[in-house]
């Protein structure tokens, strides 16, 4: 290791940052593996059934990951959508617009999986709550800065101009992780918290945190596969791409 | 300030030469909501307790309708150009066409609203409340919608765009707006909602016009 050789821009340039992400993806990969089956494990052998809610509860363990990381993609965007504005970097645009797919399903995921929860355990598929409604309205989010992105046919103005509308869009995320104390309606209120003793057994919690985990490390891995492949796209022309191995196969 | 007056001057004086397209946005949203009663039913305790969210999500329809106005044709014959390399500051210039833009398409709204109010049986309290959230809450509607209508400024497909990028942002003025006259009629009050109304305008005010020049120098690079 040679400190003096390493430069803070250094895997700012695509042509370096490809075969970095190649390297890490299958980390990622394994890592994400590692963490759902001890996720699903402890969520379905060691957390103890729910004294309320039988077992339909475990659906949490899906549904709680994936309301975290669409939140915390977003959030992701808008500061490679910051960076890419502050530095003019072309990676930075990039992984923005390789995150956005994915915090829409993972948003979409949490609407569907909370769904399936609401019926048995409210008796209703869905309920105009806030906390509903602001993951709709992320998703709505996500849909907007992927349509605004494939309406714009130049790649280096449709960057900008995502990065804006996500950094404006970022105003939203606070909203909903404090609607639920905004407004007090059906929904309950978060169940995990830092301040006072979590409400629920210490096997669900761990459950649930691994599966976080693993979905981020998921997140994290698909959005390095979805950048590899907007550098390919956008860097057909340069020569660096012509030598690669699975551009000649 | 002589740039910014300038502005507004100049905005309503072109507004003010096609008036049809302003009166087109205004009937818009008179006849939008009346179709509510005739799909709904005649119902008075219905229609007074739908009342606020349909006259608030009229009104930011009928606001949609003005925002592409606002940059297109000046980006069209090259003007915002102009504007941009002027020496006055760009985001004064856009504060200008964000005001009078509200002028045009917001403040009709807010002397109508409480004339349909009355359609829905909306008491005098309600009425005014009503109307206050619309002065407070129409301006954030223009200001918010001013970065959707510079980020889609010359992109295909602009209209439709432009409501998918703002409609979501306008989700907490439409929470607050209508709350407030709703929290008026259930007798809580509407002083809390109509504070977080102004909060959002402050924000608005501050961040928008900032945005939207980003916004304006990424179209006219």
């Amino acid at each position: 290791m040679k400190p003096l050789d390493f430069h803070w821009f250094r895997f700012a340039s695509p042509a370096t940052f490809y075969p970095l992400a190649g390297r890490m993806i299958p980390l990622f990969w394994l890592l994400a593996a590692v963490f759902g089956v001890a996720g699903l494990w402890v969520s379905f052998f060691v957390a103890p059934t729910d004294a309320t809610q039988g077992e339909g509860y475990r659906i949490i363990f899906v549904h709680v990951p994936a309301s975290w990381m669409s939140m915390f993609i977003y959030i992701m965007m808008a500061t490679w959508a910051g960076i890419g504005l502050a530095f003019n970097t072309r990676l930075a645009g990039m992984m923005a617009q390789a995150l956005a797919p994915t915090g829409a399903l993972m948003a979409l995921l949490s609407l569907w999986t909370g769904a399936l929860w609401g019926k048995p355990m409210w008796g209703t598929w869905w309920v105009w709550d806030a906390r509903l409604t602001s993951e709709l309205v992320l998703l709505f989010l996500y849909l907007g800065f992927i349509a605004l992105q494939a309406a714009i046919d130049e790649p280096r103005r449709a960057d900008k101009a995502g990065a804006v509308l996500a950094l404006v869009g970022v105003v939203n995320v606070p909203i909903i992780y404090f609607s639920v104390k905004w407004w007090n309606t059906l929904h309950q209120g978060a169940s995990v918290s830092l301040t006072r003793a979590p409400a629920m057994a210490q096997a669900m919690l761990w459950g649930m945190l691994l599966m976080a985990l693993c979905f981020w490390m998921y997140s994290i891995a698909m959005a390095l596969t979805r950048v590899r492949a907007i550098i390919l796209e956008r860097e057909a022309t340069h020569d660096w791409t012509h030598g690669l191995e699975e551009v000649m196969a | 300030m002589k740039a910014l007056l300038a502005v507004i001057h100049r905005d309503l004086l072109i507004a003010m030469r096609r008036k049809a397209e302003v009166l087109t946005a205004l009937f818009f949203f008179v006849i939008v909501t009346s179709l509510f009663p005739l799909g709904i039913g005649p119902e008075p305790a219905l229609l007074r307790k739908i009342a606020p969210g349909v006259l608030w999500v009229g009104a930011l329809l009928a606001t949609m309708l003005g925002l592409q106005r606002m940059f297109a044709a000046d980006y069209a014959d090259g003007t915002l150009e102009q504007m941009a390399l002027s020496p006055q500051p760009l985001a004064l210039l856009v504060a200008g066409k964000n005001v009078a833009h509200w002028l045009v398409c917001g403040l009709p709204l807010v002397v109508l609203a409480p004339v349909l109010g009355l359609q829905f049986g909306l008491d005098g309290q309600s009425l005014a409340v009503l109307t206050l959230g619309l002065l407070i809450g129409t301006p954030v509607l223009s200001l918010v919608g001013s970065v959707g209508a510079a980020l889609t400024l010359g992109v295909r497909g602009g209209g439709a765009l432009l409501s998918l990028l703002v409609l979501p942002l306008y989700v907490p003025t439409l929470i607050f707006g209508a709350g407030a006259v709703e929290a008026q009629q259930s007798g809580m009050g509407a002083s809390g909602h109509l504070s977080l109304l102004a909060a959002l305008l402050a924000l608005a005010a501050f961040f928008a016009p900032w945005a939207t020049t980003t916004a304006i120098r990424i179209a006219l690079e």
